[in-house]
């Protein structure tokens, strides 16, 4: 190795060694500082809970649990919650390979099962919303869809989740129970993209959850079909068994499952577990 | 075995045209590797063997790991479904047809960028490279609000011929034709430039026109570096995943490459996606492989 690397890599040492004392210090003033506040406005502030949690969480949770994220830090100062939001199958395979997660947050039983099974969840998991399917079609609904059967009608462009995504899954399951057979014209990745092709008024019609076109705004139009209620989905969320920040992370999913993560989910279109 | 300061052997019967000169650029024949043999005897240098042999096993390395891991049991199994084969069918004729793409429209723009004087041109080279940088999946998104139907073409395309370009094999070729022209148009400018421009002078001061001289004169001239830069592009549409997914979308037997393919089958059945990707592998290496010793010898 030259010396220019090494040094290089002493100064990063130092550097992160500084910023890791920067952190703590402010950390400590933080939480010293508004401890008592904080113990007086919720009178149970027992464990200083402090550091990151990390949470993996189902693209579909990506407002609500920012929101929730940005309340906990406010709550309990010093601590910071960071989130990677995606598909529960692509967060389910990483957390098994080894990824740095404190809490899960699927879209599915199934894919939580994938971690479960691998033993990587510490405790059972717990059901803490469900989402039910809904049509998002173009603003206005051209196409006149309203019900899922109008999605088979010749020359509507529908695209679903993949059959591996939860909500690809729910879709299948509610077309088959409905004996119907649709032919999209593409298997997205996620939700997100799913919505996304309406969104771009590439197709005209997609699959997704309520909580996505809650989400889009006046972008889409959310139409609500019964064969939806035998698709629900549950969302399990469990506390990981690598998790570095155990004792926040358990803090974080408390609020999830409170009467006040509650509403915030609820807001977001979210049915009650 | 034809002399390797003939590489453009494939590209038909040699007639009498202009002999490149032997000691040429170091990039444009067979020299170079009697050259490296010569040196070796001499020695290598250790500060370049060392980074060079880790630079291998780095690359090699992940390749190995997948050929340990590979389901070797249920691999038959796999690899007999339909929708590997659809998926690799379609990769390969997609692969195929954005390399055509790119060699009918990314040679003249390498001319036009290496021959010719105009105003803004670097400008232009660096805006050619920019698929290059740009992430895929950002490819993708240009593409859909360019040709999507209701982009800023795609919405006239749509209006005036009925055509609506998103979801189809055609929209898998031009996502792949997207991010793989660049790495031909380099490469051929980058050998045009290398070549030396006195041939083509003499066949137009002999009463051919610049065409005739290009087609005549230079195109057999830069064979090589035609051939290295369609194989480059051929390589990277085959891996094309982003700009596929986001511009094409992902249906099986229409738009679901092998990437698409693999990357949907980690999700749930990793072994599944290991086994996707060895047949990728198995066929690219057999492709290249087969390539490299037809037209690719010292390049």
């Amino acid at each position: 190795m030259t010396p220019s690397v090494r040094r290089t890599r002493r100064m990063l040492e130092l550097a992160g060694a500084g910023a890791a004392v920067l952190l703590t210090l402010s950390a400590c003033s933080s939480s010293s500082g508004s401890s008592n506040t904080a113990s007086d406005a919720s009178g149970s502030a027992s464990p200083k809970l402090s550091g990151t949690v990390t949470v993996f969480a189902a693209a579909s949770l990506q407002e609500s649990f920012t929101a929730l994220g940005k309340e906990f830090e406010q709550q309990h100062p010093g601590t910071k919650v960071t989130f990677s939001f995606g598909g529960s199958d692509t967060l389910a395979a990483s957390i098994t390979g080894g990824a740095p997660a404190d809490v899960f947050a699927a879209a599915s039983p199934k894919t939580m099962a994938t971690v479960t099974d691998a033993k990587d969840a510490a405790g059972a998991p717990e059901t803490f919303v469900r989402n039910q399917l809904e049509i998002a079609t173009l603003p206005g609904n051209p196409g006149k869809v309203a019900s899922l059967k109008d999605l088979t009608k010749p020359g509507l462009k529908v695209v679903l989740c993949d059959k591996t995504v939860p909500c690809g899954a729910a879709a299948q399951k509610a077309l088959d129970a409905s004996h119907l057979k649709l032919t999209p014209v593409s298997y997205e990745q996620d939700v997100k993209s799913a919505l996304n092709k309406v969104e771009l008024k590439e197709a005209d019609a997609a699959v997704v959850y309520k909580t996505d076109v809650h989400a889009a705004g006046d972008k889409v139009e959310g139409v609500e079909f019964p064969e939806s209620a035998k698709a629900v989905n549950d969302y399990p969320i469990a506390l990981l068994k690598n998790a570095k920040n155990a004792e926040t992370a358990k803090a974080f999913i408390a609020l999830v499952r409170s009467a006040e993560g509650q509403k915030v989910l609820g807001e977001a279109g979210f049915l009650k577990p | 075995m034809t002399s390797p300061d003939e590489p453009g052997a494939a590209a038909g019967p040699r007639t009498d045209r202009p002999r490149r000169r032997r000691a040429g650029k170091g990039e444009s024949g067979g020299t170079t590797p009697r050259r490296i043999r010569a040196a070796g005897r001499r020695g290598v240098p250790l500060p370049l063997l060392l980074p060079g042999v880790l630079a291998l096993v780095f690359l090699l390395l992940p390749l190995l790991a997948l050929l340990v891991r590979a389901p070797w049991r249920s691999l038959p199994d796999q690899l007999t479904s339909t929708e590997v084969w659809q998926a690799l069918q379609l990769s390969l004729v997609s692969a195929t047809l954005a390399t055509a793409v790119s060699l009918v429209l990314g040679v003249p723009l390498a001319w036009l960028l290496a021959r010719t004087e105009f105003p803004g041109r670097g400008l232009v080279r660096a805006l050619v490279t920019l698929p290059l940088v740009l992430p895929p999946v950002v490819g993708g998104v240009a593409l859909l609000l360019a040709l999507g139907r209701n982009g800023v073409i795609g919405k006239w395309l749509d209006a005036w011929f009925g055509i609506t370009l998103p979801f189809t094999t055609t929209a898998v070729v031009l996502a792949e034709a997207f991010v793989a022209m660049p790495f031909l148009v380099i490469s051929v400018e980058g050998t045009l430039r290398a070549a030396d421009p006195r041939f083509e002078e003499a066949a137009t001061t002999l009463g051919a026109s610049r065409f005739t001289a290009f087609r005549r004169v230079t195109l057999p001239l830069i064979a090589p570096g035609v051939a290295a830069g369609a194989v480059l592009a051929w390589a990277r549409a085959l891996g094309e995943f982003g700009a596929t997914i986001t511009f094409a979308g992902n249906f099986p037997g229409r738009t679901q490459t092998m990437p698409l393919a693999v990357y949907l089958a980690l999700q749930n059945d990793p072994e599944a996606a290991i086994s996707l990707s060895l047949v990728l592998l198995a066929v690219s290496i057999a492709v290249l492989a087969g390539l490299r010793d037809r037209w690719l010898t010292g390049v």
